[in-house]
């Protein structure tokens, strides 16, 4: 009885007690009210006359008992309430006789789901991301994972926008193992491109873009790409690297293959340089757990080799 | 027969005490307990009030009426906490005042959207939903970029202060200091990306 009290979170056994007092005793007033004012049909069956006046116009009140199925509606309910309290825990000293709470409906729900759903799920884990890939049924569950919980940035066709990356334009950030697609998902991402706009004065800022552009051969000012190479191998070629071609371990993009997430603009590329890019990943182990992030992970896998090229 | 509910019936003084008694028993036994219970009084492990910039946010959440379309509160069924997380619980609204768990769901529940997106992403998504979530029908909230307004920040910490929010008096000097520059946009996206993280942890 002690253990129910304390589960119940009351900070003293004294309120438990008041809530099964309090309760027990509105109901014995319940029934005493029934039973103290019942009245009863006059002598032979005549109606009662209410005490004191009672005729106004020509209409009387009686005062006459109950209809029986009316009287005995108010004692099934003060039963009914008994039985209630017997079963649920509406007194608090006792969690009545079924043991119901919302926690162990919610449990038990959980607990048939996990028995239908973790064979599936485990058959699944046994094997590496790449085989998964390309099993019909594990593509089935996650394109619907994907369409459930990776549109909302990455697009239905997964080819993302502006600050969200395309999937399957088989250009990685962070690498497009089967293993380093996992990690991004289970794990997330920090993208960490820092501000320059304070260290580099404004026309600095947009010959370093042009020098940028012009790794893929997009530069529209040959001059400006020229003093900008300075700039970018003492500034920008400890992450992107002296070529220009990146870093996954680091998420700095590669600069020469002319993909361009934040836009290929000579402006849109100075945004970046100038105000930074912390484009975020969420990490997604605690919301869908590793079983299903697997799978994530083969269907992306999947889609970008299946659809690499078609840019 | 002269029963004694005829007194009560032509004493309209004694009806109406003996009325004010009955219909009080309800709430005496139902609800003065409550505020003797932990689980409702105290917060849940890890839980902070509410910093200056998320304050500010969650008054543009309100004035906003976000609550009119989004629930804060995850029910304990197997298909919203697959969805959202872990059913929410009432220690980790000890801060909110008023709470938010409002009771339509046009949108998505927000109980745990904190961490769910990117900042950049909310930023597009408030400025025009359809650009990231093309059959959304959420109105645009483009017009939050401005500076945030209103009476100041800190003399709302003050007031949480004296119903028992747990700031520093250094918290709240900084206060003003600390949303100086931002705008709406950033007060409300601090605030979501604040919300339901504490019970991250403890999957259910």
């Amino acid at each position: 009885m002690t253990d129910d009290i304390l589960k119940s979170g009351l900070i003293s056994a004294g309120w438990a007690w008041y809530v099964a007092i309090f309760t027990m005793a509105s109901l014995v007033f319940c029934l005493w009210i029934l039973r103290a004012n019942r009245t009863q049909k006059g002598e032979g069956g005549k109606d009662v006359k209410l005490h004191g006046t009672n005729q106004w116009d020509g209409l009387r009140e009686w005062d006459n008992p109950l209809p029986k199925w009316w009287s005995n509606l108010f004692y099934i309910t003060v039963f009914f309430s008994i039985g209630y309290l017997l079963l649920y825990p509406g007194l608090i000293v006792t969690p009545g006789a079924l043991n119901w709470s919302t926690d162990s409906l919610h449990r038990a729900e959980v607990q048939d789901a996990k028995k239908q759903f973790d064979p599936i799920f485990d058959a699944y884990m046994k094997q590496d991301v790449k085989t998964v890939a390309a099993d019909k049924g594990a593509l089935q569950i996650g394109g619907r994972l994907y369409q459930t919980y990776c549109v909302q940035c990455h697009g239905t066709d997964m080819r993302g926008s502006k600050g969200f990356p395309n999937l399957v334009d088989n250009d990685w950030l962070y690498g497009g193992t089967p293993e380093a697609i996992k990690t991004s998902i289970l794990d997330g991402r920090n993208g960490m491109m820092p501000a320059f706009g304070e260290q580099l004065k404004p026309d600095q800022v947009t010959d370093v873009a042009q020098y940028a552009l012009s790794l893929s051969g997009r530069s529209s000012a040959p001059d400006a790409a020229k003093r900008g190479e300075e700039t970018f191998k003492t500034t920008c070629a400890a992450c992107h690297g002296p070529d220009g071609k990146g870093n996954p371990a680091l998420g700095a993009p590669n600069l020469t293959d002319n993909v361009w997430l934040y836009g290929g603009s000579v402006a849109a590329v100075a945004e970046s340089i100038g105000k930074g890019r912390q484009g975020k990943m969420p990490a997604h182990k605690d919301l869908l757990g590793e079983p299903r992030v697997h799978l994530l992970a083969a269907y992306v896998f999947a889609q970008s080799q299946s659809q690499a090229g078609s840019k | 027969m002269a029963s004694k509910h005829d007194i009560i019936e032509r004493k309209t003084g004694l009806l109406i005490a003996l009325v004010i008694l009955v219909v009080s028993i309800g709430g005496l036994v139902e609800i003065v307990p409550l505020f003797f219970q932990k689980n409702l009084i105290e917060p849940v492990a890890g839980l902070k009030p509410y910093d200056a910039l998320r304050l500010a946010g969650r008054d543009v959440y309100i004035r906003e009426g976000c609550y009119n379309c989004h629930s804060q509160m995850i029910r304990p069924f197997r298909a919203e906490t697959e969805r959202y997380g872990p059913y929410s619980v009432a220690g980790e609204f000890v801060y909110d005042r008023p709470f938010q768990w409002g009771s339509k769901r046009t949108g998505p529940d927000l109980a745990r959207v904190g961490g769910r997106y990117s900042d950049d992403w909310h930023r597009l998504h408030l400025v025009n939903p359809r650009d990231v979530v093309p059959e959304s029908n959420m109105p645009a909230y483009a017009f939050l970029d401005r500076p945030i307004g209103g009476p100041s920040v800190a003399a709302r910490m003050k007031a949480l202060k004296v119903l028992g929010h747990p700031y520093s008096d250094a918290e709240i000097a900084k206060a003003d200091e600390a949303i100086k520059g931002k705008t709406e946009m950033d007060a409300l996206i601090a605030y979501l990306q604040g919300l339901g993280t504490q019970l991250k942890a403890a999957k259910g």
